[in-house]
């Protein structure tokens, strides 16, 4: 048997394992990237073999904590493809206004970057104080760094330079407090932020969204469970409500794309298609023509 | 159908840093638009790089080029270029995974990254080569493609416009075939080719 092989039984072995034990469902992640993060715990914690992890996240909490936080390490910036951005402001930002009071899910927020990117547009809209937005993700410890806010100093050239060719508006400085080699984040851009614990993967409808951003995450996903996570995204979200999704990922083959208009092909931003009336997933809606 | 059972190998990777266009554009050119193998490249660049490079080869190789997508299963005859900004994965049945996980040797996309992933994948039906670079990605890539049966190919350093790269790969692992960057097209043309 090739090693190839026999690392498959041992990856197979491991999900199943997390699963039984702490209920994270991994078995549908991709299974390249995933491989390559396990790969990385194993090399991290000095181990020679994947399937060493197995009693490890059996009887070592901290060691499980360790491991959630290894599956979900991703690197983001203040406004990564600044040319979204451009486009929300163009095209999204002037349909949502038309609404006396908005709900935005953030989905996958990760360590918080582009959840108080969004927040800056919309202060830059004018729109900020008529907003709530949700940011969730399934790692903790990230939502605890999101929820912080601060940064590290040597990014902010480069975020800086993301605000401007994302149409900045002011200057990026307005909104950090910077100390030694760190920049915090505004307390007026977190009062309408919630950020909370949810899982993509096991957690169920967010209701009402008028706007979901979720951005690369998708492309961990496998395609059962992107069409799972997309028709959460499509029953969380009202009628005409908008989802943005990362610049390389697409619905146009999955299972809601029937459902959904494109508004921006390139950025990725989509509307939901209104529907004349009747039951949505057992909830009966009313909506006018 | 018969002929396809002769080739041994199904896929090439290219891994490629500086000087990367130069070279890209001087291999394939010599490639014929019904190339038997899929090829996908991962060439370091800016994260917020446009599609020229992809266009400009396009523009003068007989194959197919193009971004490789999320979830596209991989076709022979044709080019697949990593999307700057992600790393680019294959998984075992043959289509492209994303991923935006940390830069590995300094780059996203890692050359390292995209070999280690096709090797689990095509084991020892793969091809990696390594072309000029002034970093030591794609090392750890080609060692794996040698260790699961795959073939090794790299650029004559001498012969690189940055040498540091193939340099790199040679010291780390046992290369089958060590070409001039001119003999690359023929070499790949005469091992792989449906008519000869």
């Amino acid at each position: 048997m090739k090693r190839t092989q026999i690392e498959n039984i041992e990856i197979e072995l491991l999900l199943e394992g997390i699963f039984r034990r702490h209920g994270y469902d991994f078995k549908h992640y991709a299974r390249a990237s995933l491989k390559r993060r396990l790969e990385a715990i194993v090399s991290r914690q000095n181990l020679n073999h994947i399937s060493e992890i197995l009693p490890r996240v059996l009887y070592d909490h901290d060691f499980m904590n360790d491991f959630v936080k290894g599956m979900s390490v991703t690197v983001t910036e203040m406004f990564r493809d600044p040319f979204v951005y451009r486009a929300i402001r163009k095209l999204v930002i002037p349909f949502l206004k038309t609404f006396p009071f908005i709900k935005v899910w953030h989905a996958g927020c990760a360590t918080g970057e582009e959840v108080y990117s969004m927040a800056i547009l919309l202060k830059e809209e004018g729109f900020y104080d008529r907003t709530q937005i949700y940011a969730t993700d399934f790692n903790r410890s990230s939502l605890r760094i999101a929820q912080e806010g601060i940064y590290s100093i040597k990014d902010m050239k480069q975020f800086t330079q993301n605000y401007y060719k994302a149409g900045g508006k002011t200057s990026f400085s307005n909104y950090l407090y910077s100390k030694y080699e760190s920049a915090k984040i505004q307390d007026s851009l977190k009062k309408n932020i919630l950020f909370s614990h949810h899982n993509l993967v096991a957690d169920g409808v967010f209701g009402e969204m008028n706007l979901i951003i979720c951005r690369n995450v998708l492309i961990y996903f496998d395609m059962d469970l992107q069409n799972r996570v997309l028709s959460l995204f499509h029953n969380s979200l009202c009628h005409g409500g908008i989802l943005c999704l990362g610049s390389k990922e697409s619905i146009r083959f999955s299972s809601v794309w029937p459902k959904f208009e494109v508004i921006a092909e390139k950025e990725k931003i989509f509307k939901k298609k209104y529907e004349n009336f009747g039951m949505v997933n057992g909830t009966e809606k009313q909506v006018e023509i | 159908m018969e002929r396809k059972n002769k080739l041994k190998y199904d896929a090439i990777v290219i891994g490629v840093s500086a000087g990367g266009m130069e070279a890209l554009s001087v291999i394939f050119p010599g490639l014929p638009k019904e190339f038997p193998l899929s090829i996908t490249v991962v060439q370091h660049r800016q994260a917020d790089s446009d599609d020229f490079l992809i266009q400009y080869l396009n523009n003068l190789s007989p194959m197919l080029v193009k971004e490789a997508e999320e979830k596209e299963s991989l076709s022979s005859g044709v080019v697949y270029i990593a999307p700057p900004g992600y790393h680019l994965l294959i998984e075992e049945d043959h289509s492209f995974t994303l991923s935006v996980d940390p830069p590995v040797n300094y780059a996203r996309p890692s050359i390292d990254v995209l070999f280690e992933s096709a090797a689990d994948a095509f084991m020892e039906k793969l091809v990696g080569i390594v072309l000029t670079g002034a970093s030591a990605d794609g090392s750890l890539g080609l060692k794996k493609i040698k260790e699961l049966g795959g073939l090794t190919l790299v650029q004559a350093p001498e012969t690189a416009e940055h040498p540091f790269m193939p340099r790199a790969a040679v010291q780390a692992t046992q290369i089958d075939h060590i070409l001039q960057l001119n003999q690359i097209s023929p070499f790949l043309l005469e091992q792989f080719s449906v008519h000869s």
